[in-house]
């Protein structure tokens, strides 16, 4: 506990906010978790909802069985225990997305127990922190409250998808850890292709439960925040809450174990009214499903098939390509950038290739509103390029021009260099004249440099100037010092 | 009596059932009548007998992961009381 | 008034095959005596232009050589079950006029195997009560009357409409639910054959669901036989319920062999309860007579928790049956009271809608269910059931089937227990024990009380073992010879 570098500074000394992340997953599967309707996003209104879903009487669930895979298989990704015997418990409450009148969930013997995840801080430091479990459970459906002065609109196209809920233990002790926490997990499920972790969609998001305490002291009393739904809302929802907490503390009260709702557009918590009533919810096995039973052997063929996560490959790209653990954490952060930086890699020079990748080529993405899917550059033009650079056919100042271009026209490296003969001199003849016509028209700079050699540069910049920039670097450096006797 | 008025009256609430001030008494005395008459199962030794979870010997057959729907907005709202441009409609609910 | 209706479903199939009757005749014949017996209160939605139009149907199909098991013959469907295009309600105000857009599995079994649907029958509402007294269409009357008295009795219940229909030929069988006994105890009181199969034989898709644990649709007809028939075509493994069991369905009435010579028949001492009537106990040793005399061999068994089934039931039915309810809230369909705020709205619908025995148990089991009861009631009546179960399992390394009474007392009159639940309750003593161990119950007219009553004996088999239940049943009721039958009172009235 002493070593948390992560205090906030109240009135009356210093606090330590300590968070739990509940995330909810949408597994990615065609059908929903008890029903055969669809789990497509966004179509109209109750068109994806079958008598299951609505709840109609006599209505019952049959499990998915890609739902249970993608559970073990993300369980596994968390590097969590595997419960080959779990049960789907009946959560009781009324809500009018919540057809059933209760939500089929796991409450005491989940499917996924205890394990860990680590996380990457600024600096390339990690920290790990604690699962405490992962459960299976139906989506509600959506009621919207804006639409008609007196009424909600209920839509229950997304009752009943698929949700992995993944509890964290309340290891984390800032908006910061919180943040990353939410990256990590959304890339190994990324990784898996288990959840396309898509939050604006709210296939993925987060209660996020604070609590505040003196340094040492025992856990405070928390207040959870409900579906914050992007990851910068998280870092703000926490910074405001646990002021919050902290000032009513410091003011002589107490914190009320309450539901707060984030509203990200005045950027602060409030109570749910909803919420407010002291909840009692009845959890009870569903008597009409039995006990879910997995084999070993399923595990066993999951765990084999489990690809290459996020930190395994950020520790390969470190001991394979030699990154530095921040650049390989860069890359990895999402599947894709891995991949892409990959295949950069497998044309050309790897370290060259991760700095191009982490620099340029995401610098400009970013300027250009662009993903790597809808890259005008492909991997294999961007690690050419870079080959120009090793084979000293382009400069490295040239290089990032010729990418500009690539990157406006989709052109390869090559047809550029080549329609506008941009290629590097490294014909020594041909420098050695520009040198020797230089010398000769600058007697006196010639004269400063043998007491100067700082002066060097000088003449570095003119042959520059004179080949348009076109000229070997080391080439010219090496000529220049002979010449001038340095 | 083990079930007081007060705790009719929270029940009720729970269980989404309104429950006149009048009939709370006459509620509670039914349920404690019940609840006493249930409470001989104090009388069986259970300590290591594990509650029943299904009654008949078998495994839970899982479905493959397939669509098999149509669109039946109309069918699914039909039997509704009120129902707006294929939505469900209730009084506003306030966050 | 033709005499159609007297046959019993197999007799009538034989006519049917043998094409001495149509379809259309039998079928009218019962759309004539359901129209005669409105006093009965059997039929809360009868459907007869359909049931003519499926009786025309199975009459096409007997022509053409392509008649099912059940061609042609009209039945009544309890309105538990869900039915298409036919309204539904388990006789709760709640459900209004819901109208499902689906077919139960059982019922779609029927009709697949060429069965005639005459209508929706009466029950207590949502299956709760013994009496069919709480249902919103008004309770349903017993065909049967006591000597010497004019007074109205209970058909028993849940399924009293399923059980008045078969007793007063208004159908050749009906199907009917049991969850502590509604299928048994009414047919003990109307004096029909009534079966709960093993949990898990028949889908429970599309039924209304009570119970989920112990529910189990089952058919109640004039005969073992019927009996034997109208389950071969309910059963059978529905992706659509998992707890539905896959194995064969074999034919049952092929099991009515009449040769019971060896098996073990086991008496349960724990069944003699205090203060059984003399003509309970004497039908009873009656039937350990006759089965004794057709060679089985009788032993004494002992069910120690038994005492303990009713309380157990009580906690565990009602809890699961306050979460099953919780889907009728106003929204999607049925009965919607309108309120200020959505809150307002549930409770206003939900008083409105379910009656006072529902309403009773819903709110007894939120109780049992709520924090700080769940273990000691909802875990401890599970641990009791887990005692009960293997209390069976131990008597079955013994016999083969089970020998009880079926109900404490015969029919009781409308209103006596009604507002009574702990005495009400008591009627299920002896089949709750066979719902809360999922097994195989058959309830066999056996002997008239000293009333002139109908009275029940119960066999109890193993589970998944309907063919031997089923062959014991078809000896007890030859042995039995029960062939009264009640006076045709209603057809005056
Ligand atoms: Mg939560
Ligand atoms: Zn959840």
């Amino acid at each position: 506990m002493s070593e948390n570098k992560n205090l906030v500074e109240g009135a009356t000394g210093s606090w330590e906010i300590v968070l739990g992340l509940e995330i909810h997953a949408q597994v990615l599967s065609d059908a929903k978790l008890f029903s055969s309707a669809p789990t497509k996003f966004g179509a109209e209104q109750n068109t994806q909802v079958s008598l299951v879903d609505a709840a109609m009487p006599g209505m019952l669930p049959v499990i998915n069985e890609e739902c249970v895979r993608k559970a073990v298989r993300t369980g596994l990704g968390i590097k969590s225990k595997i419960n080959l015997r779990s049960v789907f418990d009946r959560k009781n409450y009324f809500y009018p997305d919540l057809p059933q009148g209760y939500q089929i969930s796991q409450f005491k013997y989940p499917i996924v127990g205890e394990g860990e995840i680590e996380i990457d801080l600024k600096g390339g430091a990690t920290k790990r922190i604690g699962i405490e479990r992962l459960h299976l459970e139906q989506d509600a459906g959506k009621s919207i409250h804006d639409q008609h002065p007196s009424l909600s609109y209920v839509d229950l196209n997304r009752s009943g998808v698929a949700l992995m809920e993944i509890v964290s233990k309340p290891d984390m002790r800032s908006s910061e850890e919180a943040q990353a926490y939410v990256k990590k997990v959304r890339a190994i499920l990324r990784y898996l292709g288990t959840c396309d972790g898509n939050m604006e969609e709210g296939s993925l998001r987060a209660d996020v439960n604070v609590s505040v305490r003196r340094p040492g002291e025992p856990l405070g009393t928390r207040c959870e925040i409900k579906n914050v739904n992007s990851i910068r809302f998280i870092g703000q929802a926490i910074e405001h809450e646990a002021r919050r907490q902290i000032d009513v503390l410091e003011d002589g009260g107490s914190v009320r174990l309450e539901t707060r709702l984030f509203d990200p557009k005045k950027g602060v918590t409030r109570a749910m009214r909803s919420k407010e009533e002291a909840h009692d919810y009845r959890y009870f096995p569903d008597p009409d499903l039995l006990p879910l039973v997995i084999s070993q052997e399923m595990v066993d063929a999951l765990a084999a098939d489990l690809p290459e996560l996020p930190d395994e490959k950020k520790a390969r790209f470190v001991r394979e390509y030699g990154l530095s653990p921040y650049d390989a954490g860069v890359l990895v952060s999402e599947k894709v950038s891995a991949a892409f930086f990959e295949s950069v890699a497998s044309e050309c020079d790897p370290k060259l290739a991760a700095n191009w990748v982490t620099g340029e080529f995401f610098g400009a993405l970013r300027k250009a509103g662009a993903t790597i899917e809808t890259s005008p550059v492909s991997a294999k033009q961007l690690g050419e390029l870079i080959n120009l650079i090793s084979d000293d056919t382009l400069s490295g100042r040239i290089a990032k021009d010729v990418f500009e271009i690539m990157f406006e026209t989709s052109d390869d490296a090559a047809k550029i260099v080549e329609e506008r003969g941009l290629r590097q001199v490294t014909d020594l003849g041909a420098i050695e004249k520009v040198i020797d016509e230089i010398i000769a028209a600058n007697p006196d700079k010639v004269e400063q440099v043998k007491a100067k050699p700082k002066l060097m540069g000088w003449f570095v910049g003119q042959v520059m100037k004179a080949t348009g920039g076109k000229a070997n670097p080391s080439s010219v450096n090496g000529l220049l010092s002979k010449k001038l006797g340095l | 009596m083990s079930v007081d008025e007060n705790t009719v009256r929270g029940i009720a609430r729970l269980a989404r059932i309104a429950v006149s001030e009048e009939e709370l008494a006459p509620l509670a005395k039914d349920m404690s009548a019940i609840l006493d008459w249930v409470e001989q199962l104090g009388e069986v030794e259970t300590d290591n007998v594990a509650p029943l979870t299904s009654v008949v010997e078998m495994e839970m057959k899982m479905r493959e992961d397939i669509v098999q729907h149509e669109n039946i907005q109309r069918e699914v709202t039909q039997n509704a009381a009120v129902s707006e441009d294929g939505f469900f409609t209730v009084p506003k609910v306030i966050e | 008034m033709s005499d159609l209706t007297k046959l019993t479903l197999s007799d009538a199939r034989a006519k049917l095959m043998s094409k001495e009757i149509s379809a259309v005749e039998l079928t009218q014949a019962h759309v004539e005596a359901v129209e005669a017996a409105v006093p009965l209160n059997a039929y809360v939605t009868p459907t007869f232009e359909k049931a003519l139009d499926m009786a025309k149907a199975s009459d096409e199909r007997i022509a053409k050589g392509e008649a099912g098991s059940l061609e042609g013959l009209p039945l009544g469907i309890k309105d538990l079950f869900c039915t298409e295009g036919v309204r539904t309600t388990a006789c709760s105000n709640i459900l209004d006029e819901f109208t499902p857009t689906y077919e139960s599995t059982v019922t779609s079994n029927l009709w697949r195997d060429g069965a005639v649907m005459l209508g929706k029958l009466n029950n207590d509402e949502f299956a709760m009560g013994s009496s069919n007294e709480t249902s919103r269409f008004g309770p349903c009357i017993n065909p049967w009357k006591a000597s010497g008295s004019d007074a109205d009795l209970v058909p028993g219940g849940s399924s009293g409409g399923s059980s008045t229909a078969v007793a007063a030929h208004l159908a050749l069988g009906a199907t009917a639910t049991d969850t502590g006994g509604s299928i048994r105890q009414p047919a003990s009181f109307t004096g029909t054959v009534g079966l709960k199969p093993t949990y898990g034989r028949c889908s429970r898709w599309g039924i209304t669901a009570f119970a989920s644990s112990l529910d189990q649709a089952g058919p109640i007809t004039r005969s073992v036989r019927d009996a034997a028939i109208m389950l071969t075509s309910m059963s059978g493994h529905d992706a659509k319920d998992t707890t539905s069991v896959d194995i064969a369905v074999p034919d049952f009435e092929a099991a009515l062999t009449g040769d019971i010579r060896g098996l073990k028949v086991g008496i349960p001492k724990e069944y003699r309860i205090e203060g059984m009537s003399t003509e309970i106990e004497k039908l009873w040793s009656d039937g350990i007579d006759w089965l004794k005399s057709a060679g089985a061999e009788i032993v004494n068994v002992s069910l120690p928790h038994t005492k303990y089934a009713l309380p157990a039931y009580y906690i565990v039915a009602p809890a699961e049956a306050s979460s099953n309810l919780a889907r009728y809230d106003g929204v999607r369909y049925g009965l919607r009271v309108t309120g200020d705020n959505i809150t307002e709205m549930y409770e206003k619908t939900r008083a409105a809608g379910f009656g006072d025995e529902v309403r009773r148990r819903i709110l007894i089991g939120t109780y049992v269910l709520s924090a700080g009861y769940y273990d000691a009631y909802y875990i401890k009546a599970q641990k009791v059931r887990t005692l009960i179960a293997q209390d069976f399992a131990e008597a079955y390394k013994q016999v083969d089937v089970l020998l009880t009474p079926t109900t404490p007392t015969a029919a009781f009159a409308i209103g006596e227990k009604i507002d009574d639940p702990l005495s009400m309750y008591l009627n299920d003593v002896f089949t709750v024990p066979v719902n809360l161990a999922g097994l195989p119950g058959i309830s066999i007219p056996a002997g008239l009380s000293s009333e002139g009553l109908p009275l029940g004996l119960q066999l109890i088999g193993r589970t998944f073992d309907e063919e031997t239940l089923l062959r014991v049943a078809g000896v007890l009721e030859e042995a039995a010879g029960f062939n009264a039958e009640p006076s045709t009172w209603w057809r005056n009235k």
